[in-house]
């Protein structure tokens, strides 16, 4: 399971804005969510993020998916602040993480990447003169979205594997073969790429 | 037309190809061999994944080292695992990915991407989650990636391993169905039967170089 979203086709305002405009108003988001430090303005954010589910008219079934993965790490967040510092604190961090999560799996949502990938590589051009590449950098961002996938996926199957040899309780059953897969499937990936001939125009 | 010209490939110690002669002018053309006989690395060296420590691999008379670049432009490879091949999210945008530097509009991209998706039946997954696809479905979407491109040449390494009985059988059916030239490695030698020419490998070496039937013959001889 993702915990962002993948693209949901619609013809929204939200669908039809920009990506480079998406973008720049997800930092901007997610800096507000980091500078404001009282409950009140952060639920005015997730709300706005609500919001922003409904203009998009996301689907509640996709709602469902990011909030079933998004609320209890928000809970269990929430809980464990409220135990060692306070309420206050607590209903801070919880709201902070909503609508942050929120707020990007909304963008990924409504964005596709390679229209993203086209953005990030417009936004870096100029800096080029200094020797950055901006196809390396608009690759990178759509690996990244696609690595979660590819991650999660890995996890699911060496956990399927753990349960399988009823070790589900050791961290090693888990971590070495997930470590292994991960830098095999960066390798698999790193020949596909190659084959594609990306980093060809490079050389 | 693909050519071996005395290719040797070693891992350390380790000699993998040994001096491997080859013309190839046959548009399909089957490579068998057990396990570690060497025939996933020499699909490796026909576009330039790896570079043989001796001797030349020649595409078209392109050193496919020296001209890497417009040997991969030629050669398409499938890979065994289709989930490693997926670079983006959806299949429309994997398919799209590898228009990216033919200086295509995004549009024209994304219209090209579900022209050839429709064309293998996957129409209907245009913006559906690449990782979400059944595994015959996702090994059609890295065909489709690859044949976007419109190489001269598609070689496939044991593209079938992970797929189904009907999958597998399906993939048969659109490689037969496939204008290039078709190299393919496999353990599933009943793909092979109406191919052009079997070479079986046996310890980084050729062993037989044959019709199907004769070639196929050898090889079970060898593996009993």
């Amino acid at each position: 399971m993702n915990p962002l979203g993948l693209y949901e086709p619609g013809s929204s305002a939200l669908h039809r804005l920009g990506a480079g405009w998406k973008f720049a108003g997800l930092l901007v988001f997610a800096v507000l969510a980091f500078v404001f430090s009282a409950p009140l303005p952060l639920g005015a954010l997730v709300v706005g993020v609500a919001a922003g589910y409904l203009v998009a008219r996301i689907p509640p079934r996709r709602c469902w998916q990011a909030a079933r993965l998004v609320v209890p790490v928000a809970v269990v967040v929430f809980l464990l602040q409220w135990w060692m510092l306070s309420l206050d604190s607590a209903a801070v961090v919880g709201l902070r993480l909503l609508a942050a999560i929120s707020a990007a799996n909304l963008f990924t949502l409504t964005t596709r990447v390679d229209d993203l990938v086209s953005a990030v590589e417009r936004g870096v051009r100029p800096t080029r003169r200094f020797g950055v590449r901006p196809e390396r950098i608009g690759l990178l961002v759509g690996l990244s979205l696609q690595a979660i996938a590819a991650l999660s996926t890995i996890a699911a199957d060496t956990r399927e594997a753990q349960k399988a040899r009823s070790a589900e309780r050791s961290l090693s059953a888990f971590a070495l073969p997930f470590l292994v897969r991960t830098l095999r499937h960066a390798d698999e990936l790193g020949e596909a790429l190659a084959a594609r001939g990306v980093g060809d125009d490079e050389k | 037309m693909i050519e071996f010209c005395g290719v040797g490939h070693t891992y350390g110690e380790r000699t993998v190809l040994d001096g491997i002669d080859l013309r190839l002018p046959q548009q399909r053309i089957g490579f068998v061999g057990a396990n570690g006989s060497g025939k996933s690395t020499l699909a490796r060296t026909i576009n330039g994944l790896v570079h043989p420590t001796r001797g030349r691999v020649l595409v078209d008379g392109l050193d496919a080292v020296r001209d890497g670049r417009q040997v991969r432009r030629r050669v398409g490879f499938i890979f065994t695992n289709p989930d490693s091949q997926i670079v983006m999210p959806t299949a429309g945008e994997d398919v799209a990915f590898s228009l990216r530097r033919h200086g295509l509009s995004k549009q024209q991209r994304r219209e090209r991407a579900a022209e050839i998706l429709a064309e293998h039946g996957l129409g209907d997954y245009l913006d559906h989650p690449a990782h979400q696809l059944s595994g015959g479905q996702k090994q059609l979407l890295a065909l489709c990636s690859m044949l976007v491109l419109e190489p001269d040449v598609l070689v496939c390494d044991e593209p079938t391993t992970l797929l189904d009985l009907r999958n597998k059988r399906h993939f048969a059916e659109v490689l037969r169905q496939l204008r290039q030239q078709v190299v393919l490695v496999t353990h599933d030698l009943e793909l092979l039967h109406d191919f052009d020419r079997v070479v079986v490998l046996d310890r980084g070496r050729v062993v037989a170089d044959d019709e199907p039937e004769e070639a196929l013959t050898y090889y079970r001889k060898l593996v009993e």
